[in-house]
């Protein structure tokens, strides 16, 4: 892969982190919690979400080596996403340049980048599990701002937390409807799952891939190989144990 | 070993994020602002900056002069039509649970406006008047400067944000000074008597 084709998928992420960090644009997503939860949290998580396409194949390789399954880029994921739930999070970014830089960066690289490296590794129930989570939470939320007689941050007003907890139930109802109509008609296996269960990873005859090749050839770390035929599969050593990179399926 | 890695990362994963969000919280104990300052000021009392006020009465005084004393202090405005006026229900009540320790000149409520250009001596004394404070111990005042305002409010961990419709959204707590003029504690409103028990509990014998 040539470094040109390589920057360019980090455009859009770099032209959204920039269009985000805009003093006007920035004040505006802060103005209210409703902003910043519903827009703001998510833009930034989008921008760590496409920059995980500049991330390098070899770099790639490496992480998936200590995530499988995505388990691990969950875990991060989730506490940094704990971390900016917190009430006092949001309203120290608000009023704190420090706090405001750190949830420019980690939003993006410590939720967004991880859960776009995890999510493709990811089988169908930890998949399931995040989304009914992701529901819950926002209907959790939804309906603690609706109730709620008290202000969570002390930097919005009571009207703005319950609005958003109205918005919160919305979007938690669309989520499940969504998710419903995946569980009836869609799929939620993984692109290379789905390919391999139809076959259609076969009919290309010659696929590149970096795997991993363990114990004995130490030496060779990653290298590129033939993808094997159907038939050759099943003959194939099970030693060796073949993980397509994102990046190359 | 792919999967022994990841449990090994997950785990460290997990013992930081816990670390951190404890840390984060002062240990679990605070999740908005409102209770991170309340914890704060309990293992860290604060001083209070030299404002200049302006009473009710006219007088002009600092919370400073009213050292020696424990001090009962509520953020209000007057035209306030909600969470003031619990503060303002809360004081009187205090006014008269701790009767006796305000008589011997131990205990003084000040209410300070956080909107000194609207309120006036005059409406800060009607603002008393209004919920029956009884006597001088329960003062009214007003900072005469912007800078002092801010220099107050930063000080007392309070957050008023103008609601655009002449009002004011802000933190309803009752703030305890103590004889050092430092803010030694932070209560909420709605139960005054919890707050004499503490208060009383403080008093030296």
């Amino acid at each position: 892969m040539t470094g040109e084709r390589r920057s360019l998928p980090v455009l859009p992420a770099a032209l959204l982190m920039l269009v985000s960090m805009v003093p006007a644009v920035r004040r505006s997503l802060e103005a209210s919690m409703t902003a910043q939860m519903l827009v703001q949290l998510p833009l930034l998580v989008a921008v760590g979400w496409l920059a995980s396409r500049a991330v390098p194949a070899r770099v790639l390789a490496r992480v998936e080596r200590w995530n499988r399954s995505g388990i691990s880029g969950l875990i991060l994921a989730t506490a940094v996403a704990a971390f900016w739930m917190l009430p006092r999070s949001l309203d120290a970014s608000t009023s704190q340049p420090l706090v405001a830089a750190a949830k420019y960066l980690s939003v993006p690289l410590l939720i967004g980048l991880p859960i776009a490296l995890s999510w493709r590794r990811m089988g169908f129930v930890v998949r399931g599990l995040i989304l009914a989570e992701l529901v819950a939470t926002c209907f959790r939320l939804g309906w603690l701002y609706r109730i709620s007689p008290i202000r969570l941050c002390s930097s919005y007003g009571l009207d703005d937390q319950q609005r958003l907890g109205g918005y919160l139930l919305a979007v938690g109802g669309g989520l499940l409807v969504w998710l419903g109509w995946k569980l009836l008609w869609g799929r939620f296996e993984s692109p290379s799952t789905a390919r391999l269960q139809e076959g259609r990873g076969y009919r290309q005859p010659v696929q590149t891939l970096h795997c991993r090749i363990p114990a004995s050839a130490a030496s060779i770390r990653s290298a590129p190989i033939r993808f094997p035929e159907r038939k050759e599969r099943a003959t194939m050593a099970p030693s060796i144990e073949v993980i397509p990179t994102a990046r190359s399926v | 070993m792919t999967g022994l890695r990841t449990a090994l990362a997950s785990a460290a994963l997990l013992l930081g994020s816990a670390v951190g969000l404890a840390a984060a919280t002062d240990g679990f104990a605070a999740f908005t602002t409102e209770t991170a300052r309340r914890v704060a000021v309990r293992r860290h009392p604060v001083e209070l900056p030299a404002v200049t006020l302006e009473s009710d009465a006219g007088t002009r005084f600092t919370l400073g002069d009213l050292r020696g004393r424990w001090l009962l202090v509520d953020f209000i405005y007057t035209r306030c039509p909600t969470v003031c006026s619990a503060l303002g229900g809360d004081f009187a009540q205090l006014e008269r649970e701790l009767a006796g320790p305000i008589a011997q000149g131990r205990i003084r409520l000040v209410s300070l406006s956080f909107d000194p250009v609207h309120d006036t001596p005059a409406r800060l004394a009607a603002y008393l008047g209004r919920f029956g404070a009884r006597n001088a111990a329960w003062q009214a005042a007003r900072p005469l400067t912007a800078e002092g305002l801010r220099r107050l409010t930063a000080a007392f961990g309070v957050t008023v944000i103008p609601d655009g419709a002449g009002g004011y959204t802000h933190s309803a707590a009752i703030h305890l000074v103590d004889p050092d003029g430092r803010l030694a504690d932070i209560f909420d409103p709605g139960h005054p008597e919890r707050i004499s028990e503490t208060v009383l509990g403080n008093l030296d014998p």
